[in-house]
C-alpha cells in the first residue's frame, strides 16, 4: 500500500521535450513509472524516446488515459499549465516549478477547490512510491521500498537527507511527499497525515517543516486530535532572520508569526516526537519507530 | 522586493489613487525648490529609506517657513536613521520626500495583503490609523476589519462598501473612500503586490481622502512581468554581498556569524545553519546553491563566503540529486585554487556521484576536511570554532 501513486499510476509530462522535462521523465521511466504520455503544444505527434507527444493534456488523457500530470512548464506558463491539467479532469498533479507567480498560484487554488484534481507542490520535488513509482525529480536511490514510514515535507533535499537517514538505519518508506516551499501550495501537511493515518501499511510518519506560514501548527492540532500512529517532527529555520525570505518564496518569518519556536512548540503540544538534531534523526527513528520495523 | 515611499506614490497616482502634492529631493536645494512648488506651509519632510518607524526615529519633520525647509532637510539628508526596522546599525538617507502638510481631522488604516493560508486577497483596514497594526492586532483583534476577496472574480463594490462603513465613514467620504480602494486593488493586482500599505490613510477636514503614507511590496516570483517596478530597485538599501551573489542567481543572505555555510535546498540550508548554531558556533550566512548549480556558480558561492571578513571555517553541504557531487566538488576545488582559502573547509557530500566527488576533493592536494554525514559533520564545525 501507498498513498496517491502506486505502480498502477499513469503518468503525463507536461513540458516533456524541454531540458529537465526530458531529463527526469526519463528518470522516471528508469525506475519503473509508466510514463504514458507527453505534452509539448506544437509537438504533438512526436515522440520523445519511445512516449508518443500531444499538443495538449486533453489529447494525451483521451488516448493514453493518463491519470496523473508531472509538470515542468516554466514559471510564466506554469499555472495555466495546471489548470489545463484540471480541465482534464487529471486526478494527481504533480508541479515541480519554481518560482510561479503568488497570484497565479492563489487562482489555481480557488479553481482547484471546484474540481476533483489533488496538486502536489508547487516548488516541490514530487512524490515517490519507493519500488513502484516516482513522479518527481528525488534521487531514487536513496529511498528503500517497503514501508512503513511515511515522509512528508515542504523542502526538496531536506526530504532527501531524512530518507537517506531512515534507510540508513534500515527503516523503508511508504511513501515521500514533497508538499513544496512555496506560500500557496495544493496538497498540505493534513492532506498527507491524513492518508498516512488511513493507509494499513504505514506506521509511523516523519513531517518535516520550516519558518513561514501556519501549516506547521495546523497539522499538529490535526495531529492531536486525529492521529494514532507516531509522528516525529523536524522544523528548519531556528536560527533564521526575520523578515527576510530563505530561498523558499514561502520561507519568511513575518512579525512574530511563522517562527521556527512557534512551530516547535505546537508540534510539542500535540505529542509530536520533535527531533531537534537533524544529525541524529536516523537514530531518533529507531527509538521512536521501534518495533514497527 | 521592497520600494520607497515615493515610487509607491507614483504607482498611486498613476491608478487614481488621491495623495498630497510633493516630491523627492536629494539636497536641501532641490528640498526647497518643491517646497516653492507646493503653494504654501506647512511642508512635510520624510527620509526614504526601505523601513518603517521613521517618524519615531526622527525621519520625519515638518517645516513652516522655507529656512526651515532647508535646515530640515540638511537635518534629514545624510543622517543614519535607526527605526525598529532597520537594526542597530540604521539606514544611511540619501533621498527625502517633501509634500504639502493635511488638514488631518481623521487618520485610518488600511491594506491589501495576500493571505497564504486562505489563498484570497484580503483588505484590512481599522479607525486605528497611524499606529503600529501589529499591536492593534494583538491586543485588539476587534478593530480591525478583514474582507476576504475571491482573485478569481476580483473586488465588488459590496466588499469596499463593507470596509467602509466598518470604518463608521460619514456619507460625503464613502464615495471618494470606496473609489480609492477599488483602484488599490487594480493597482495590487496588475503589479502582482505582495503588500499594498497606507498607514495613515487620511479624512481631511475638507472631506477628501489622501494616502499620506505608502508601502508598497512586490512578489519577486512576479518581477519578470513588471520590468518597470525591477527599475525601482535601490542597490543602496540592500547588502553589498547580495547583490553580488544576486548577480550570480545564488540565493545568499548575510548574517553576522563566523562559520560560512554552502547548501544546495533552501530547507536544507536553514537546517543546516541551525546545525551550525547547535554546536556552538553562529553561521555567517544563509547560501542555497539551488538543484541547478554547476561548477561556476559553486566557485562564485564560494568565492563570496569568503569575502565575508568574519567567517572563520566553512561548511559545505550538498545531497546531490541534480547537482552532483562531482560537479560540486569540481567548483569548490577551483575557487579553493583561486582564492587560496585561508580558513577550515569541511565538505559533507551525500548522493549522485558521491564516489566521484569524494574522490576530486581528495586528490586535489587541498586542506579539505571531509565529513561521513550530518552529525559528523557538525562535529568538525564545533572544533573548527573552539579552536
Amino acid at each position: 500500500m501507498s498513498i496517491f501513486v502506486n505502480k498502477d499510476t499513469k503518468v503525463v509530462v507536461q513540458g516533456i521535450t524541454g531540458r529537465e522535462g526530458q531529463f527526469h521523465a526519463r528518470q522516471c521511466v528508469a525506475y519503473g513509472t509508466q510514463v504514458v504520455a507527453g505534452v509539448t503544444p506544437g509537438k504533438g505527434g512526436q515522440k520523445m524516446d519511445d512516449i508518443p507527444v500531444f499538443h495538449t493534456v486533453a489529447e494525451a488523457r483521451q488516448a493514453t488515459a493518463a491519470n496523473c500530470s508531472l509538470i515542468f512548464v516554466p514559471p510564466p506558463f506554469a499555472a495555466a499549465a495546471i489548470m489545463e491539467a484540471i480541465d482534464a479532469e487529471i486526478e494527481l498533479i504533480v508541479a515541480i516549478t519554481e518560482g510561479i507567480p503568488v497570484l497565479d498560484m492563489m487562482k489555481v487554488k480557488n479553481y482547484l477547490s471546484q474540481s476533483r484534481s489533488r496538486l502536489i507542490g508547487p516548488n516541490c520535488p514530487g512524490i515517490i512510491t519507493p519500488g513502484e513509482c516516482k513522479v518527481g525529480i528525488m534521487p531514487a536511490p536513496t529511498h528503500k521500498p517497503g514501508g512503513p514510514i511515511g515522509v512528508v515535507s515542504r523542502s526538496g533535499t531536506l526530504t532527501y537527507e531524512v530518507v537517506h537517514q531512515l534507510t540508513g538505519k534500515g527503516i523503508g518508506q511508504t511513501t515521500c511527499i514533497g508538499i513544496g516551499g512555496d506560500p500557496v501550495n495544493g496538497t498540505n501537511f493534513i492532506d498527507c497525515l491524513a492518508a498516512f493515518q488511513a493507509d494499513p501499511q504505514t506506521k509511523g510518519i516523519v513531517m518535516v517543516g520550516e519558518i513561514g506560514g501556519s501549516a506547521e501548527e495546523e497539522a499538529a492540532e490535526f495531529i492531536a486530535q486525529n492521529m494514532s500512529k507516531p509522528v516525529i517532527g523536524f522544523i528548519a529555520g531556528l536560527t533564521a532572520p526575520p523578515g527576510r525570505r530563505m530561498g523558499h518564496a514561502g520561507a519568511i518569518i513575518s512579525g512574530n508569526s511563522g517562527t521556527a519556536q512557534g512551530k516547535i512548540d505546537a508540534m510539542n503540544a500535540a505529542g509530536i516526537h520533535i527531533c531537534k538534531d537533524l544529525g541524529r534523526l536516523g537514530e531518533l527513528c529507531t527509538e521512536v519507530f521501534k518495533g514497527l520495523y | 522586493m521592497k520600494i520607497h515611499e515615493y515610487q509607491a506614490k507614483t504607482l498611486f497616482e498613476r491608478y487614481d489613487v488621491p495623495i498630497p502634492k510633493g516630491s523627492v529631493a536629494f539636497s536641501p536645494e532641490e528640498a526647497r525648490t518643491i517646497a516653492a512648488d507646493l503653494g504654501g506651509f506647512p511642508v512635510v519632510v520624510k527620509a526614504q529609506i526601505h523601513a518603517g518607524g521613521r517618524g519615531k526615529g526622527g525621519g520625519v519633520k515638518l517645516a513652516h517657513t522655507m529656512d526651515e525647509v532647508s535646515a530640515v532637510a540638511s537635518e534629514i539628508l545624510g543622517m543614519t536613521l535607526v527605526t525598529h526596522q532597520t537594526g542597530p546599525e540604521g539606514r544611511l538617507v540619501k533621498k527625502v520626500l517633501v509634500e504639502q502638510g493635511l488638514n488631518i481631522a481623521k487618520e485610518l488604516y488600511l491594506s491589501i495583503v495576500a493571505d497564504r493560508a486562505s489563498a484570497k486577497i484580503v483588505i484590512m483596514a481599522s479607525e486605528a490609523g497611524g499606529m503600529d497594526i501589529e499591536a492593534v492586532a494583538e491586543q485588539t483583534p476587534e478593530k480591525i476589519i478583514k474582507v476576504y476577496i475571491n482573485p478569481l472574480t476580483g473586488i465588488q463594490s459590496y466588499h469596499c462598501l463593507q470596509v467602509a462603513y466598518g470604518l463608521h465613514l460619514e456619507a460625503p467620504t464613502v464615495k471618494p473612500f470606496v473609489q480609492l480602494l477599488n483602484n488599490l486593488y487594480r493597482l495590487f493586482v496588475a503589479y502582482d503586490a505582495s503588500l499594498v500599505e497606507i498607514n495613515p490613510l487620511v479624512i481631511t477636514a475638507e472631506q477628501t481622502v489622501l494616502a499620506l503614507d505608502a508601502k508598497v511590496n512586490f512578489d519577486d516570483n512576479a518581477l519578470f512581468r513588471h520590468k518597470d517596478i525591477v527599475e525601482f530597485r535601490d542597490l543602496d538599501e540592500e547588502d553589498p554581498l547580495e547583490i553580488e551573489a544576486s548577480n550570480f542567481n545564488l540565493n545568499y543572505i548575510n548574517l553576522d556569524g563566523n562559520v560560512g555555510n554552502m547548501v544546495n535546498g533552501a530547507g536544507l540550508a536553514m537546517a543546516t545553519m541551525d546545525i551550525i548554531k547547535l554546536a556552538g558556533a553562529r553561521p555567517a550566512n544563509f547560501l542555497d546553491v539551488g538543484g541547478g548549480a554547476n561548477a561556476e556558480m559553486v566557485e562564485n558561492g564560494f568565492r563570496i563566503i569568503l569575502s565575508d571578513p568574519n567567517v572563520k571555517g566553512i561548511l559545505i553541504n550538498i545531497f546531490g540529486g541534480i547537482l552532483r557531487c562531482d560537479v560540486l566538488a569540481e567548483g569548490v576545488v577551483n575557487a579553493a585554487k583561486k582564492t587560496g582559502i585561508q580558513v577550515p573547509v569541511v565538505v559533507r557530500m551525500e548522493g549522485t556521484n558521491v564516489e566521484q566527488g569524494r574522490k576530486i576533493l581528495a586528490d586535489s592536494g587541498l586542506n579539505l576536511t571531509p565529513a561521513v554525514d550530518l552529525k559528523d559533520a557538525a562535529a568538525k564545525v564545533a572544533q573548527i570554532v573552539t579552536r
